[in-house]
């Protein structure tokens, strides 16, 4: 928590010049009972890059990947590395994806890479793993077990049969509310990769994974879904300590199911409603999830922000930390066992910002 | 048409239409009248719903649904209401058309322009059953 909050000072002195909006980005604290075993990672996602033509780029979006690069450039601690979250393109062209890994490649740290839908599915992730590599793979890094999935699959009809061009189907995929989309899902081939990684790892060591959809069911319509959730977290289910972390939402969700604890990160580039604030919607955000503020659209850059991610015990204890808006923790409550606000849990507790309708 | 000519033919029109009793009274419609006016409705929704998810309406290739899916954190209902940052109370329209400039960076539309009716058509319906709170913010 002291660490957490001299970074915090940090940035804000030291970024004062750069500092004009968001923090997109989320800081990943990974502290055990020998310190110097202790490391912190950052995470980036869902920036979006969106062309226009030419040389022109939606500037909006390119602004908050950059805003968020630099800042992880700033951090103090250095994170031992840096996630992106997937999204980095908005149609999955190499102009976007080209353009997005050059503003990444300003870090100054390891990176590794998730795949999002909107990468995916002009050319089924061809030139994503030609820039970025395989889509799906495990690393372990000082005693944490991390393992990335490809979660935005879908049925193979729907990908190789449906559509008449790769074009149309970049764009039905990627209009998040379009009925003629699909549910994404893991695969049953990437299921089993993912059974036989984990059978060699002890389930004593703690277990993060990154994934672009919540691996939970939440809303159907927006794919804030992944179809097999139930099959990926029963491979979960034997680790003492399994966290989810995933991106797509756009927003702060949080959640516990049975010893998996689930957490969202935030955008760089736009926020997204919560789910309830469509009347039409059936949905099951979260009972856990206090949101966050309702979205001030005349601020650039707000409902975006940065994350500190502390895994004292193996358990992570989000720190939001969001530029226009109070910062906020999410931290696993090992009493209650899962994860709470620690300043808005109770409903008294609640301010009216953070009431959608 | 002259005057008096416009006069008479009024006259013999009003004449026709009481006499044969064409059933043109305000009060009187047919459920397949409902349903006319309910289609034209919805084809107006449905005209609002793809202007929505459109790249074309401003500058920059961004469309409406990508920050609000199903127009959702709109929130129609509360119009007209006091928007703060711009200091007064506006109406719905008023607020699309500040997208349109800002995060579209293209151009407001009159508030009678076809297009923007529908997709105000087209949020109003995505917020069907939400009871009506004039300025609640």
């Amino acid at each position: 928590m002291t660490d957490s909050a001299s970074r915090r000072d940090f940035l804000k002195g030291a970024g004062a010049a750069a500092a004009a909006s968001t923090l997109p980005l989320s800081m990943v604290k990974l502290a055990f009972a020998d310190p110097a075993q202790d490391f912190t990672f950052a995470y980036i996602s869902d920036s979006h890059i969106q062309h226009i033509k030419g040389n022109e780029f939606v500037r909006n979006w390119d602004r908050g990947l950059i805003r968020a690069v630099a800042e992880t450039n700033l951090l103090r601690p250095k994170p031992d590395f840096v996630m992106f979250g997937g999204d980095l393109a908005q149609l999955g062209t190499k102009a976007e994806l080209d353009h997005g890994a050059e503003m990444l490649s300003k870090l100054n740290y390891e990176t590794h890479m998730v795949m999002g839908e909107h990468d995916y599915y002009l050319d089924l992730g061809e030139y994503w793993s030609r820039l970025f590599g395989d889509q799906h793979y495990s690393f372990d890094h000082k005693g944490v077990h991390f393992v990335v999935l490809n979660s935005i699959l879908t049925f193979d009809e729907w990908t190789h049969e449906r559509w008449p061009t790769p074009e149309q189907r970049m764009l039905e995929m990627a209009a998040l509310d379009n009925p003629n989309g699909s549910p994404f899902m893991v695969g049953e081939k990437q299921r089993e990769w993912l059974r036989q990684d984990l059978e060699k790892v002890d389930k004593k060591t703690p277990l993060v994974v990154f994934s672009h959809s919540p691996i939970q069911k939440i809303y159907k319509g927006w794919n804030f879904w992944t179809d097999d959730a139930e099959e990926v977290q029963a491979l979960l289910k034997p680790f003492d300590k399994a966290t989810v972390i995933y991106g797509h939402v756009h927003q702060i969700q949080y959640n516990q199911i049975g010893n998996i604890a689930f957490h969202a990160v935030m955008a760089t580039a736009w926020p997204w409603p919560y789910p309830e604030s469509y009347a039409q919607a059936e949905q099951h955000m979260p009972v856990l999830t206090v949101p966050m503020n309702r979205a001030d659209p005349f601020f650039e850059r707000d409902a975006t922000g940065w994350q500190f991610i502390d895994v004292a015990t193996g358990r992570v204890a989000m720190d939001y930390n969001l530029y226009n808006n109070t910062n906020r923790r999410v931290a696993f409550d090992a009493t209650k066992g899962h994860p709470v606000d620690t300043a808005y849990q109770a409903e008294a507790d609640r301010i009216p910002p953070q009431d959608h309708y | 048409m002259s005057k008096k000519l416009l006069v008479v033919a009024c006259g013999i029109i009003a004449a026709v239409v009481m006499v044969s009793g064409l059933g043109l009274r305000a009060d009187e419609f047919t459920k397949d009248d409902v349903d006319r006016y309910q289609d034209e409705f919805m084809s107006v929704v449905e005209k609002g719903r793809k202007l929505w998810g459109s790249g074309d309406l401003g500058t920059n290739g961004v469309a409406c649904g990508q920050c609000h899916p199903n127009a959702a954190n709109t929130h129609p209902e509360t119009y007209p209401k006091f928007q703060k940052q711009l200091g007064r109370v506006i109406v719905f329209g008023e607020m699309m058309n500040w997208c349109l400039q800002q995060p579209l960076e293209g151009q407001p539309l009159a508030l009678d322009d076809p297009d923007l009716i529908a997709m105000e058509a087209y949020a109003r319906w995505e917020r069907r059953g939400v009871a009506l709170a004039p300025g609640k913010h």
